[in-house]
């Protein structure tokens, strides 16, 4: 079996984020990159799939030079090889070109299973593996909390507003994780010298064979008009509980009207 | 004016509360349309559509739309944006919301905004972003406009539609048909309003302790007509279903008032609340950084301070 984990690189989560005020993209040199939280739990699962029924696992990135740091750190948890698409007519690239990008390096490769972090930390759109299996033309299993692999079936919980659904499917799937599902495992000193020799093949966008004039800032789909940071929220009343705590709460509720 | 088509989410054959909103949105924008995917219809939902102002329903009612995820409603809104050439399609921010959204964009090859809070007459979307520290305003800039929109950002106002019902009977691709719903299971416990589209929610994390703690926070919220939710800590420990956890792999919720009680305050926590008009916090802990959110704090024990606040709240609203 194949399997292909797309990982992205994110400002660290605690990072505070900003945007660029020339372009109005994310500012990614403010903070150290670290890999989107959710993608650990990507990796993992591919690891625990290939351990159980025999894969091999490639990791795919889009993002610039340093995202190869992610890359690494996922062939030290333990996956097989790497392929980073790196140019810089990728910067700005919307979710639409995202997954444009995406489907056209991970079609005609032959994975039987593509699977993904249900968010990014930084943009928060979860639209990326939907739409890549809309481009691909493959069964959709998304949000998943549990995943279960027979023969060629793949059969999921998804997480719904009140409780989950059971979906199936034949493989090929795109797949999407929630941390429910495993907890990812620290790269082991063996692991973090074995990656060192693992191959990672770096794609241009026209090695990829892609349209540059679907990708950038300048081919996207939308705009934005401007951004302003908020004021930072005026500091609250925090009072100390003497014995009247909940009473204080009340008296403010009933100020702001919510009693 | 050109027609703005409106996703509806339901649940058994019930309108949510977010579709009014969406329709209350969708007028300023032009003439509402209803999208009704799977079957289900009912009077009792044309009703409720019709008093938020949906001129047309167009109803997919065939069981198969429902007996695959996502990519039916994709593929029913770009049969209808094909037809109608809508000015704009509204969706609701859920998950399913987002992902039928992304696939219609890939189908229509049109721009998408997510989890907007406002949109203007003029189209341009308002996001509040990196945790609520940024307003961005953005516009789609090539094809059909496609918003998805966060629950609570528009208070629903009714307003006369006329709900004409327009049957749409469309082949679903074989694409659409390769994952398919084979159960569901719910979790969620009766009798409170929904997590994501509550004007209230208590929620409780580790501090609550147990199982039977959370009958303090669901006493309190009782007392406010409020939804509970919990931190992750809470729902990994089993006292409280997953599907009320609040974070960044939880619910997004934007209450008027939220209620953190033994809730440390971490970013994957704060991720889904931090948007809340009004913020209290009850922690033990006069470090945790909870308190930076909030709007009125107790340091304190919540087994003291919530039973209190719920009795309080009983005496002043009798
Ligand atoms: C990929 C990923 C995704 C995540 N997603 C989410 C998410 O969606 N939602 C989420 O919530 N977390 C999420 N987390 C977990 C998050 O990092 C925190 O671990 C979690 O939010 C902590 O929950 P807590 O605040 O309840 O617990 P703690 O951090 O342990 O805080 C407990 C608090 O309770 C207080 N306390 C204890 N006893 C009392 C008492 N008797 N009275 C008053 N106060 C008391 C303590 O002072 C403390 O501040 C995620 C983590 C990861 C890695």
């Amino acid at each position: 079996m194949k399997i292909a984990v797309c990982v992205k690189q994110v400002p660290d989560t605690w990072a505070e984020k900003k945007l660029r005020v020339d372009d109005s993209t994310l500012d990614r040199d403010a903070a150290d990159g670290v890999m989107n939280e959710l993608d650990e739990y990507a990796v993992e699962e591919a690891l625990r799939l290939g351990e159980a029924h025999g894969a091999e696992v490639t990791i795919v990135t889009m993002g610039p030079d340093r995202a190869a740091e992610t890359i690494r750190k996922a062939l030290s948890m333990g996956a097989d090889a790497g392929v980073h698409l790196v140019d810089d007519a990728l910067h700005g690239s919307d979710a639409l070109a995202t997954s444009y990008a995406l489907a056209e390096v991970l079609g005609g490769r032959g994975f039987d299973l593509i699977i993904f972090g249900s968010e990014s930390t930084d943009a928060r759109m979860s639209v990326v593996p939907a739409m890549v299996a809309e481009r691909l033309g493959v069964a959709q299993l998304t949000f998943a909390q549990k995943v279960d692999l027979d023969g060629t079936s793949l059969t999921i919980e998804r997480v719904t507003d009140s409780g989950f659904d059971t979906v199936s499917a034949t493989l090929p799937v795109v797949l999407s994780v929630v941390e429910k599902i495993n907890e990812p495992r620290y790269p082991s000193f063996k692991g973090i010298m074995a990656a060192k020799k693992k191959p990672v093949e770096t794609l241009s966008v026209s090695d990829a064979g892609l349209d540059a004039a679907k990708l950038g800032a300048s081919a996207a789909w939308s705009s934005v008009v401007d951004f302003a940071a908020r004021p930072p929220k005026a500091a609250g009343i925090v009072v100390v509980d003497e014995g009247a705590g909940g009473v204080n709460i009340a008296e403010f509720l009933t100020d702001q009207k919510f009693i | 004016m050109g027609e703005v088509l409106v996703l509806v989410e339901q649940s058994d054959g019930a309108v949510k509360k977010v579709t009014t909103e969406l329709l209350t949105l969708a007028r300023s924008l032009g003439e509402p349309s209803a999208v009704w995917i799977g079957p289900g219809y009912s009077d009792a939902a044309a009703a409720v559509l019709a008093e938020f102002g949906a001129q047309t329903v167009y109803v997919a009612g065939d069981e198969a739309h429902a007996a695959h995820p996502v990519a039916p409603g994709a593929e029913v809104l770009a049969h209808l944006v094909g037809m109608k050439a809508p000015v704009a399609v509204l969706v609701a921010s859920s998950a399913d919301g987002k992902e039928t959204a992304g696939r219609l964009a890939v189908r229509i090859n049109s721009g998408v905004i997510t989890d907007a809070v406002a949109i203007s007459a003029d189209l341009v979307a308002t996001q509040s972003v990196f945790g609520g520290s940024t307003v961005v305003h953005s516009t789609v800039t090539s094809g059909t406009p496609i918003f998805t929109v966060r629950p609570n950002s528009t208070p629903p106002v009714a307003g006369a539609g006329a709900a004409v019902r327009s049957d749409v009977a469309i082949e679903l691709s074989d694409a659409a048909k390769k994952a398919t719903v084979t159960g569901s299971t719910v979790a969620t416990k009766g009798g409170r309003p929904e997590l994501a589209e509550a004007a209230i929610v208590v929620s409780g994390g580790r501090g609550v302790g147990s199982t039977e703690g959370f009958a303090v926070i669901e006493a309190l919220a009782d007392s406010l007509h409020a939804a509970v939710g919990a931190s992750r800590a809470a729902t990994d420990a089993g006292w409280y279903p997953h599907q009320y956890q609040v974070g960044q792999t939880g619910k997004t919720v934007s209450p008027q008032l939220y209620i953190a009680n033994g809730i440390s305050g971490a970013i994957q926590h704060r991720a889904g609340m931090q948007t809340s008009k009004t913020i209290i916090v009850v922690n033990k802990d006069a470090e945790a950084p909870i308190f930076e959110l909030a709007d009125y704090g107790v340091v304190g024990d919540l087994f003291a301070v919530v039973p209190q606040l719920t009795d309080e709240i009983g005496k002043r609203s009798a």
